[in-house]
């Protein structure tokens, strides 16, 4: 289907469907009930089966008819993550309960990966998952959770066989925040906002049926949710549509702040910006064209890097006013906006982006490996059983 | 801006692989190493085999007798050429000359085309596009100044010359071209004079017409320069997959595998600022100009960093002459200086895109 086909389906939706009269949670249910909701997604499953890059259409008619949409700023990991990673791997029924909930945004979602042992190293996961009869119960201390507070289900890595090697003896659950075992506590940060959370897991209650993926299987099934990530991450925008645009309206609007040495300095960063949005807008194109893999990682290597030199330069520009910080009160954001707040605030968040979603460092392994070919890293604890590894 | 593809039609990896299987055959590195010793007996019979596929004509429309292609199949040769710091005309007289031309009616056009003549723009190699142009002084008919550092002028027989009054193409044999010992001997400059020579008027007013073709350079030397890189690159990893000491192939240590990650990522990202000069540069876009100077701005460095990174990563045997890494970091060097330096492509920019000093 073209554009001119998938345009009139969204418009005999429209007209069955006035978003001006419909309530706002029965519009997103029938969107997603005739395909519309993600057009690459398979019918029945709200998309109707399409190329990805139609979806953007889609969503610009609906805009433009005033249609409410389904806040997807607000269900980031739920839409990026879990659903694909269920779509994958999720049998008939888990597709049933939790896909249409998920984009609608009844049902927030969030991630319970990292924990305090296991960053870099996600595979050495010890909260465990134990089987009791057609349950699993799950204990465990989960760490840099964003959205826990709101969300109604998480993604969740645990590990089931102590004895396998670490990489062999995970599972992947989804795991409902509502039960009683689940503790929720805001996480602060270096800006003195608390946009993550720790998670405890205490006897945490499972059914069997939100087991996504084999037992023994999770370390394949979580690197499926993170390549979302890393390539969800990368996403770009117009020229200076990021944090470039901030520093760039900066600096036209105050030329009493420019030094000849900033200049440079700030057109070094515009030509990397403009560069990394180009080079985003090809790994985009080759996606498309059916040639994925590791090299988004490369595009969010170029990404942490330029935002922290960006938002740098952009103290030193703005000087005394650099010095100042607009709040320390810990508050718990719905949602992240790199670009919003204050100055010190974007430099300071923007520490978190060589940190968040693989760091920089396991990325340039990633790259080297996966892509150049390199050598992999000494690995002692590779085929040792999880329990023999030094903690 | 982003609808333009920046990745490769089908007819472009055709384009590449037939360029690429010609300079295997024709264009060994150890030849053009050669040529900094004086032998340049590689240069006109590579060059001829390049005519010999309709390459000279490629921007040339095919009611000029040319193969009426566009900037991003120019482009793809040009990353080709790069490959192999090929010693060849082409950026200077079937990209260069040959878009100073496009709005003349003048026959040198199907010449350059067919690659029965060569030109070459008579401006410094160094010149950006909003450089100030060299001085020649039209007197009656007769054009006398001397303008340094011209690429291409060697292998041209016919130079373009501006002046207030126009564009001149003047016969190399009207003028002095003197060879001049450079960094980069693949393409080696000239200082050319013009004592009282005669030319014939090919376009009333020359500036514009200059001006579009160091643009159309520049835009397109950024695909000459991440082929480079891409060369560097690829030859470096498969040398570190080989190389040992200590017992170990050098690319299994972390220190050397981030530095190649961190180049990797540099040459993707050159690929898309290269993709889209090119592609901008085709379709006439208004944003091709800006395009051309952030693709100067970013490959003039990076292809530096690559060769340079080879030299390093290759150790001792990157230091010698036998090995073919010297003869990109010398045409990566001058690459970087030739046509605008990124920061005098910079400050263009800045001028471009409302971000003065």
């Amino acid at each position: 289907m073209s554009t001119a086909p998938l345009q009139r389906k969204v418009e005999e939706f429209l007209a069955v469907h006035d978003p001006s009269t419909t309530d706002r949670l029965e519009f997103l249910r029938a969107r997603y009930d005739e395909g519309l909701a993600w057009v690459h997604y398979p019918v029945g499953r709200g998309g109707l089966g399409l190329a990805q890059e139609l979806q953007s259409e889609v969503e610009r008619l609906f805009v433009e008819a005033g249609a409410p949409d389904n806040k997807p700023g607000h269900n980031v990991i739920g839409l990026g993550m879990a659903a694909p990673t269920i779509l994958e791997f999720g049998t008939e029924e888990q597709k049933n309960r939790f896909l249409r909930p998920l984009w609608t945004g009844e049902e927030i979602w969030c991630q319970l990966f990292s924990e305090p042992g296991a960053g870099s190293d996600l595979a050495n996961v010890s909260t465990r998952a134990r089987r009791d009869g057609d349950e699993w119960v799950v204990s465990g201390q989960k760490v840099w959770t964003s959205g826990a507070q709101n969300a109604r289900f998480a993604i969740l890595l645990a590990r089931t066989d102590p004895d396998e090697p670490k990489h062999l003896g995970l599972t992947y659950f989804l795991c409902d925040m509502t039960d009683p075992g689940v503790e929720v506590r805001p996480l602060r940060q270096i800006t003195g906002e608390a946009e993550f959370n720790e998670v405890f897991l205490t006897d945490v209650r499972i059914p069997g049926s939100q087991r996504l993926g084999e037992v023994g299987q999770g370390w394949k099934v979580a690197n499926a949710t993170l390549n979302n990530e890393r390539i969800s991450i990368g996403k770009g925008a117009d020229r200076e549509g990021g944090m470039i645009g901030v520093v760039a309206q900066t600096w036209r609007r105050r030329p009493e702040l420019h030094t000849p040495e900033l200049h440079d300095r700030l057109l070094r960063l515009w030509v990397e910006a403009e560069v990394s949005r180009l080079t985003g807008a090809r790994l985009r194109q080759k996606l498309a064209h059916g040639q994925p893999g590791p090299e988004g990682s490369a595009m969010k290597l170029s990404f942490a890097r330029i935002a922290q030199e960006l938002s740098g330069l952009e103290l030193e520009l703005l000087g005394e006013q650099g010095l100042h910080y607009s709040d320390w009160t810990l508050v718990r954001p719905d949602h992240v906006d790199f670009t919003g707040r204050d100055a010190g605030y974007r430099y300071l968040r923007a520490k978190g982006n060589s940190i968040e979603g693989g760091t920089s460092e396991i990325l340039r392994n990633i790259v080297a490996e996966r892509v150049l070919g390199l050598p992999g890293e000494h690995r002692v604890d590779k085929d040792l059983p999880w329990k023999e590894i030094a903690k | 801006m982003s609808e333009l593809d920046l990745l490769y039609t089908e007819i472009e990896e055709d384009l590449r692989s037939s360029v690429r299987d010609l300079l295997a055959d024709r264009c060994e590195l150890d030849a053009v190493t050669r040529i900094y010793d004086g032998d340049r007996s590689l240069v006109d019979g590579l060059w001829k085999s390049l005519v010999d596929i309709g390459l000279a004509g490629l921007l040339v429309p095919e009611d000029r007798g040319g193969q009426g292609a566009s900037a991003r199949e120019a482009a793809v040769v040009l990353e080709e050429l790069g490959r192999t710091a090929a010693p060849v005309p082409f950026l200077t007289s079937s990209v260069i000359a040959t878009t100073a031309l496009l709005d003349s009616d003048t026959a040198l056009l199907e010449q350059l085309a067919t690659g029965e003549r060569v030109a070459a723009l008579a401006v410094p190699w160094s010149a950006a596009p909003d450089a100030q142009l060299p001085a020649v002084r039209l007197e009656g008919d007769r054009l006398t100044g001397t303008v340094t550092s011209v690429a291409g002028a060697i292998e041209a027989d016919v130079l373009l010359v501006a002046t207030g009054s126009g564009l001149y193409a003047v016969d190399v044999s009207a003028v002095t071209v003197k060879p001049l010992v450079c960094l980069d001997m693949t393409r080696q400059l000239a200082d050319v004079t013009l004592d009282g020579a005669t030319g014939a008027l090919v376009l009333v007013d020359a500036e514009p017409a200059v001006r579009r073709a160091l643009d159309a350079g520049a835009a397109l030397m950024a695909s000459e320069q991440l082929g480079l890189s891409r060369w560097c690159l690829e030859t470096t990893v498969a040398y570190l997959q080989v190389r040992k000491q200590f017992g170990r192939v050098l690319g299994g240590f972390q220190a050397l595998k981030h530095r190649l990650a961190d180049l990797y990522t540099g040459v993707e990202s050159g690929a898309a600022a290269a993709r889209h000069a090119a592609a901008t540069s085709a379709e006439g876009d208004p944003d091709a100009t800006v395009a051309a100077s952030i693709a100067q701005a970013y490959l003039s460095d990076l292809a530096v960093r690559a060769a340079e990174e080879a030299v390093q990563l290759h150790g001792g045997i990157g230091m010698t002459w036998e090995h073919p890494a010297h003869l990109y970091l010398k045409r990566a060097k001058s690459d970087q200086i030739a046509l605008g330096t990124p920061g005098r492509h910079r400050v263009r920019l800045g001028a471009l895109v409302d971000l003065r000093p």
